[in-house]
């Protein structure tokens, strides 16, 4: 079957596609395995994330003690200037998006099998995440050196806010660390023309890994720095 | 089949895309620097989270373009969450609510902040020195 004899939503598969697909004797997902396998670790981590956020939830509803108000405890001043607002965590969304952007490249031209723009790009996505890290480790010490945060309490409200905090952005940076060290090895597995027979599916899998580590972070940044 | 050539689309597709993520955060960000507040601080940020975040699953991550079979997958168990976000969040609200009745504790305290800690002994001198 030729490419455009078939139209888009055939080849989207739709209801039809779907009964189709279910009910084949052989195969359901007609991706690589390799993709179909990312796919159900980062769902299985969705929940992850997920039961920690409502824990978070949870707790912040239960105690009885104030919450700390995000913004003044995230703010940092330039210079000796007044404190901005969260500006540290803004700095580090950014980061988070431009590197999604760079990956999105260098997927696209993996599959192009343009093997010196892919690995540049994936090198520059585990840069952005490697400065990433950087800056949660420099917000970490301050909050743990300059203001007393603790697990078990802190001095500005409820206790509970030192515990969630290094629970989910601990959990999330040890994600954006071991995505990291994936591209890198991926990228530099590119260079070398390890996949130029076997297909350049490895960059859209390692792509979708870095795309839920930048997920993540979007429901991080709303629930636990912005409301 | 998307199977057989990978998810291949126009670059141009990808920087509108990444464009509209940059000016998302930049929206959820002003939410917070012009201190929108109440209910409407609330439904910006899970509006602005919920667009990224579709954004992000649908283009970046392909799902628009793949078949419903494995779209479902991805999509359909994370649903359940949902129910259990809810549950929570009544649940919560009733323990805050005995608790807040039976300990006697003040449902309207105001957390500190890093002014009120590190600024306080240096505030007291300058007050003195007037």
């Amino acid at each position: 079957m030729s490419e455009t004899a078939v139209s888009e939503i055939v080849r989207h598969g739709g209801i039809d596609g779907l009964a189709d697909d279910w009910s084949a004797d052989k195969q359901t997902y007609h991706v690589p395995w390799g993709k179909a396998m990312m796919w159900i670790f980062l769902v299985s981590d969705t929940f992850i994330f997920t039961c920690f956020l409502t824990g978070y939830l949870h707790v912040r509803l239960t105690t009885t003690e104030p919450w700390p108000v995000q913004s003044e405890i995230f703010a940092l001043s330039f210079g000796g200037g007044d404190p901005i607002p969260l500006i540290l965590i803004a700095i580090m969304t950014f980061i988070l998006i431009s590197s999604s952007g760079t990956m999105a490249l260098a997927v696209n031209f993996g599959y192009q099998k343009d093997k010196v723009k892919t690995f540049w790009l994936m090198c520059a996505t585990a840069a952005f995440g490697a400065s990433f890290v950087s800056m949660q480790v420099f917000e970490w010490s301050k909050l743990i050196l300059e203001e007393g945060v603790r697990p078990w309490g802190n001095p500005f409200g409820a206790a509970q806010f030192g515990s969630v905090f290094f629970m989910i952005t601990g959990f999330h940076g040890a994600h954006v660390t071991i995505g990291v060290i994936y591209l890198l090895w991926v990228a530099f597995r590119v260079k070398r023309g390890v996949y130029d027979d076997k297909g350049y599916e490895i960059v859209e899998i390692a792509g979708l890994y870095w795309h839920f580590v930048d997920l993540v972070w979007v429901f991080i940044f709303a629930f636990f720095y912005l409301l | 089949m998307s199977s057989d050539t990978g998810q291949q689309h126009p670059l141009g597709l990808y920087y509108r895309i990444w464009v509209l993520l940059f000016v998302l955060s930049a929206c959820s960000y002003a939410v917070d620097f012009f201190n929108v507040q109440g209910g409407m601080r609330w439904f910006l940020v899970i509006m602005f989270m919920l667009l990224k975040a579709g954004f992000i699953i649908a283009i970046f991550m392909h799902v628009f373009w793949e078949r419903l079979a494995l779209a479902f997958t991805i999509l359909g168990p994370p649903t359940v969450l949902l129910m259990l976000i809810v549950f929570m969040a009544v649940e919560g609200n009733y323990i805050s609510g005995t608790r807040y009745l039976y300990m006697g504790h003040d449902p309207n305290a105001v957390a500190l902040s890093p002014s009120d800690l590190h600024g306080a002994e240096h505030e007291e001198e300058e007050e003195e020195a007037h």
